[in-house]
């Protein structure tokens, strides 16, 4: 025999299916919004990772740089603690490189008569100094240097997918709270309904000497049910778009566990603390 | 067992509904509540039930106060005061059996202990038959039968009866009567709330508390002449 309350529960669900299903939708859908968020974040967060390893200040230098001066910088710049490896790249290395890198232009170099391009260092940043401010300001050191002829670094598309995440970060929080709002409101009203329609059970339970707690319990776990109905539904949807658009648009990666239990829990607790408000307003007037 | 001392009680809409009631109910007693309608037979009734507390004085029942007592105090108590209604107060949509199991089940009892007691009341309350009739397919007496049957499920304290027979013609309230002596026979208390002289008449021996307005204005406890 199951226990009363989840019985009443599902009897609670059995009565009122309309507003128990749209209940979970509404929770289904702001966590959508979230699992959808969660997925461009974490997919992201991993191409920044990959790109960062990557991130490095390329100082370009004159073409009458002391030799001196240059080592005594690379040495006291390998120095700071934020930079991970000092590189200097002489002209013909840099004329190497480019022609292995741009074979099209195989011609183009050929046919110089003197070598255009410049000495330049490359510094990179140690994993955890890879910030745009971090980046930007040790730019401008480097930019100091008088035989510094002028620095690159990726500052601009770095800013702008930094500033791309907060922004939908906001979006998904104003959406995902709407939604929430929504299903919080939808769950009371169907907790309203399921202790209208057992008011009488409810007199008679504490006629009979039922704890408060024990005529609370099935409305705290129809809420809980809801939750998870919507959770689940919100896993489901979003894999769903994940399964569409990883192989034909993108090369995407599911979310960690720990990403999806935290949205399970938290559409758990949307629905438990929205039916104990209800049952807090509502049982007491039995 | 249950003391009323000094005992007001005031509704903020309908006003005083009762004064200065004070009266004693010991173990095992058997007692008649009565007056008119609105004499306060009710409020006693819900105030030994705590489900009202006095606005003055206090109301004392198996060492409990209505002034201090707990919440969690208050579903313990009831388990020992059974309550049965005029209107017996029957899950329509549960057998007579399922409504005996559900004060039971909602009090935390074990399935095994459901079923053994369940069958027991049903037979000491002469519905062994019926247990799987619903409230409908029974008549009212049965119906109260299945009531009372109810409030036994934790071998209460004290039987509070409100107008137990209101509904029920004469040769049913005899017999929900007649049922009533036995349970208290073995030991149970019985507040018995009506306005049914026969009864009283057919009962001369027994404790008569009567109601007018709020006040008590006849305890035959107190009476040197029906004592």
């Amino acid at each position: 025999m199951m226990p009363y309350a989840l019985r009443e529960a599902l009897a609670a669900f059995q009565r009122t299916p309309l507003l128990t299903a749209l209940s979970a939708a509404m929770i289904a859908l702001s966590l959508f919004v979230l699992g959808l968020f969660g997925i461009a974040a974490y997919n992201t967060q991993q191409v920044i990772a990959r790109v960062e390893t990557r991130v490095e200040v390329v100082a370009y230098l004159r073409d009458d740089a002391d030799g001196d001066a240059v080592r005594a910088a690379m040495l006291e710049l390998g120095q700071l603690p934020e930079v991970r490896t000092v590189r200097y790249i002489s002209r013909d290395s840099a004329l190497q490189i480019a022609r292995a890198e741009i074979p099209e232009f195989e011609q183009v170099f050929a046919g110089l008569e003197s070598n255009p391009l410049p000495a330049s260092l490359e510094v990179a940043m140690q994993s955890h100094q890879r910030g745009p401010e971090v980046v930007e300001a040790m730019a401008g050191r480097i930019e100091a240097y008088p035989f510094v002829e002028s620095v690159r670094w990726g500052s601009e598309w770095l800013d702008r997918v930094f500033l791309l995440r907060r922004v939908a970060g906001a979006a998904t929080l104003v959406l995902g709270l709407a939604f929430a709002v929504v299903a919080m409101l939808i769950i009371a009203a169907a907790v309203r309904m399921a202790v209208f329609a057992r008011r009488d059970e409810i007199a008679i339970m504490r006629q009979v000497g039922a704890t408060e707690g024990f005529v609370r319990r099935p409305f705290l776990l129809e809420g809980l049910l809801t939750g998870l109905l919507g959770a689940a539904a919100a896993v489901g949807l979003t894999y769903a778009v994940y399964w569409l658009l990883s192989g034909a648009v993108f090369e995407l990666e599911w979310l960690p566990p720990l990403w999806t239990g935290t949205g399970v829990l938290a559409g758990v607790l949307l629905g438990v603390l929205a039916s104990a408000a209800a049952v807090r307003r509502h049982v007491r007037h039995v | 067992m249950i003391r009323f001392y000094h005992v007001f009680k005031q509704f903020p809409r309908t006003g005083m509904a009762l004064s200065d009631v004070t009266f004693e109910i010991v173990k095992g007693e058997f007692c008649f509540l009565t007056g008119h309608s609105g004499a306060g037979k009710s409020t006693i009734m819900r105030l030994i039930h705590m489900a009202e507390r006095p606005s003055r004085g206090d109301v004392r029942v198996s060492g409990y106060s209505g002034l201090t007592i707990r919440p969690r105090d208050v579903s313990m108590l009831r388990r020992k005061i059974g309550y049965v209604f005029q209107d017996f107060r029957l899950l329509q949509d549960r057998t007579a059996a399922e409504n005996v199991a559900f004060a039971l089940e909602v009090t935390g009892a074990r399935r095994n202990v459901i079923q053994s007691k369940v069958g027991r009341l049903l037979a000491k309350v002469g519905l062994a038959a019926k247990s799987e009739a619903f409230p409908a397919e029974l008549s009212g007496g049965e119906q109260q039968r299945v009531a009372v049957a109810r409030a036994l499920v934790h071998d209460p304290l004290v039987l509070l009866a409100d107008e137990p027979t209101g509904n029920l013609d004469e040769r049913a309230t005899r017999g929900i009567f007649e049922l009533f002596r036995d349970i208290n026979a073995s030991g149970t208390a019985v507040i018995l709330a009506t306005h049914d002289m026969d009864l009283l008449r057919d009962n001369p021996a027994t404790r008569i508390i009567e109601l007018d307005q709020g006040h008590i204005v006849y305890d035959s406890a107190a009476d040197p002449v029906a004592s």
